[in-house]
């Protein structure tokens, strides 16, 4: 979520290298947004398409599989693997890219100290 | 008196109650300082901490109150256990790994410290009561409940069976003493026991059940045709009674039970109630039932979020790597243990059709409790004695959870930063005890009136007021630095306040003490609106949040861009240190 500064209070002044700057937070907050909302997506598309189908869909959803109604099948027992393997993906990419920022970080304090 | 009780089912019960107990007080001994009691020191591993909240997580309502529902109301109830444990991803991705790198006790303290307004941890402070206090009463409901079905054949002075108050006073009683001495690391260790009991208990009657009477999918293939409706299941079993073998058959199911077409389709009984009560025609009521579904969907997930006891939680992880892998586990351990109760439904409803005749506590509630009776002579009571430890595995550990979430912002947020700021740590602590008892008392007085209603209806308006008051707060103060106090607060108390007139609306109209139903008939959408509000409630609560924010923007914090790296920049910085130490010099 972008934000506007517009109007808010100035920024206390006295950190003034790159950890503290805006440019970090900005980068820092869009790249984990971005990240959350890409898996965020990816189980709302699944968990929201499932009422629609069933409406629109009512003959191909009650599909017997097994006994089964596909739609009984994909809620009541294949919606909880989906949900693991998006979390999964999540925390992987979410711990790599918190490695990643945090070493981004060290390296511009190391320039900042050699100037 | 003992002598008419089921002596499997009463040894379970007692085992269960037994070790909860005692390992309160073996870990008592170890809970001696005030992080040990309100954040278990913060050192509680993923493991650990995975299992202790899906202990707390898997309440009456998850242990036997999904079941019920399946078996009452079909595919639509699969909603309840999918989108509970589904909730847990929208905790992962949005909140769980900023609240944790924030720090601090619980949520009224990030109230605060987001926004540097003690007004504001006091408004945060309610909502945790209220939300508790609103959840506490389906498990209390949950717990006589089981009592009452274990003692079911001993006479109560006079009186045929044992009285549903007893049932929640005497388990009210044991957690209030329970957390009263070992405060959060206390049950952590028995909330993590709690959860193996539970998925064992859930699991081991489903896969013996399944073995002799014919699986999952059998099961369900017996529903779907008029023909099937009256179908007889005829499944041999040998060995396990007097006679040597057992023939099972369905009975004709009761007229209130719905028909099987109705039943295993979406849009049936549960979303379509209110447009068939305007008695709207099938195609006419699947608009609403849509509606109803997907505002249903919005309160559980949301809810999961922005329920207090669980959100507390997060702040005994280590660091916030921690507190992620931690609610992975989480997502696998429930999700594994909600598989199982929609089966004992399913399986339910063709092997013991006669609970669609009995009436709250006696009806499909308690087929978790009941089904393995099927199973005649003693291996029927062992299985049912293991299912009803499990349901006090279940009410007892999330009344413990709630109870040190409220009590924890009684003694910490209300005494110890409101009424007596400059208490000591032990100061505080003696009054997390006395306040252990306090709202343990008020919990169990109120569990006593609510045996009429039902328990997932119950947890679903707490879910729903959960997701319209701390979900908004929680992802908008994350995420958006331009919020402020007055946008914040407003938007909490607007959408809380609005889900809960619309629940206690429903609720009061369903308990006949006002009479709306030709009010409900005439207005099917208002009816739906009322009894699931999410879908309006929170879009509503994130507007305000919005528009306050932006027409007060001179009020966001002066130090917000420091506030906002403490939430998002990793721990290996040391900005939080750096927070703390700043804030203190001030």
């Amino acid at each position: 979520m972008e934000s506007s500064t517009s109007g808010m209070p100035t920024p206390d002044p006295k950190h003034t290298d790159f950890i503290h700057s805006e440019e970090f937070l900005a980068e820092l907050q869009r790249r984990q947004f971005r990240l959350s909302v890409i898996c965020a997506a990816s189980f709302l598309t699944a968990l929201l398409a499932l009422p629609a189908l069933n409406f629109f869909l009512p003959e191909l959803m009650a599909t017997r599989v097994g006994g089964f109604p596909f739609n009984w099948l994909l809620l009541g027992v294949l919606f909880f693997p989906l949900v693991w393997v998006i979390s999964w993906v999540f925390i992987q990419r979410s711990i790599a890219l918190e490695n990643q920022e945090a070493e981004s970080a060290r390296r511009h304090a190391a320039n900042e100290a050699q100037r | 008196m003992i002598a008419a009780v089921d002596p499997w089912i009463f040894a379970f019960s007692f085992i269960t109650v037994a070790a909860t107990l005692v390992m309160g007080y073996w870990a008592a001994g170890k809970a001696k300082t005030a992080s040990d009691f309100f954040v278990a020191g913060r050192g509680v591993s993923v493991g650990w901490n995975a299992s202790a909240i899906s202990g707390e997580y898997l309440s009456a309502a998850s242990f036997m109150g999904v079941a019920g529902t399946v078996m009452s109301s079909g595919y639509d109830a699969l909603w309840y256990p999918v989108c509970y444990a589904c909730g847990y991803l929208f905790l992962l991705l949005f909140i769980a790994g900023p609240l944790r790198r924030f720090g601090a006790y619980t949520i009224p303290d990030f109230a605060e410290g987001r926004f540097d307004s003690p007004l504001f941890r006091k408004i945060a402070v309610i909502f945790v009561l209220f939300i508790g206090f609103f959840y506490t009463m389906p498990q209390m409901k949950g717990a006589g409940t089981t009592l009452a079905y274990v003692f079911k054949e001993i006479t109560w002075f006079g009186t045929a069976g044992l009285p549903y108050w007893v049932g929640v006073i005497v388990v009210g009683s044991v957690i209030t003493l329970n957390v009263a001495i070992g405060g959060m690391k206390g049950i952590t260790l028995v909330q993590a026991f709690q959860y193996w009991l539970k998925m064992f208990a859930i699991s081991a009657p489903i896969f013996v059940l399944i073995s002799l009477y014919g699986g999952y999918g059998t099961h369900l293939g017996r529903n779907g045709t008029g023909a099937a409706t009256t179908n007889a299941i005829a499944t041999s079993v040998t060995g396990l009674d007097k006679e040597g073998s057992t023939t099972v058959v369905r009975a004709a199911l009761p007229a209130v039970a719905p028909d099987d077409a109705t039943w295993i389709s979406p849009f049936g009984r549960l979303s379509s109630k209110a447009a068939k009560a305007a008695k709207l025609t099938t195609e006419e009521s699947r608009p609403y039932a849509l509606l109803y579904t997907y505002s249903l969907i919005i309160a559980l997930v949301c809810g999961t979020a922005g329920l207090p006891h669980i959100l507390v939680r997060f702040y005994t992880n280590p660091d916030g790597v921690a507190a992620k892998r931690t609610t992975m586990w989480v997502m696998i351990l429930i999700g594994v243990f909600y598989v199982f109760p929609p089966v004992f439904g399913v399986m339910g409803r063709n092997l013991m059709p006669s609970l669609y005749e009995g009436i709250g506590s006696k009806g499909t509630d308690k087929v978790v409790l009941e089904l393995p009776r099927v199973i005649n002579g003693t291996w029927g009571s062992i299985l049912s004695g293991i299912t009803c430890a499990g349901a006090f595995a279940a009410f007892m550990s999330t009344f413990s959870g709630l109870l040190v979430s409220m009590t924890g912002a009684l003694a910490h947020d209300v005494y110890g930063r409101i009424l007596v700021p400059d208490s000591t740590p032990t100061e505080r602590m003696r009054m997390f005890k006395w306040c252990a008892f306090g709202v343990g008392g008020t919990a169990t007085v109120l569990g006593c009136f609510v045996e009429r209603l039902e328990i997932n209806f119950m947890v679903g308006q707490a879910f729903a007021i959960a997701a319209a008051s701390y979900f908004p707060l929680l992802f908008m103060s994350v995420w958006w630095r331009g919020m402020t106090m007055k946008g914040a607060a407003t938007g909490m108390l607007t959408g809380g306040v609005c889900a809960l007139s619309a629940v206690v609306l429903t609720n009061v109209s369903d308990l006949k003490l006002v009479d709306l139903a030709a009010f409900w008939a005439a207005h099917p959408l208002v009816r739906i609106l009322c009894e699931q509000p999410a879908i309006w409630c929170v879009p509503l609560a994130i507007g305000l949040m919005v528009v306050i924010s932006m027409m007060t923007r001179s009020d966001v914090p002066a130090d917000i861009r420091m506030k906002m790296l403490v939430l998002h920049a990793p721990e290996a910085l040391g900005l939080k240190q750096e927070y703390v130490r700043d804030h203190e010099g001030h």
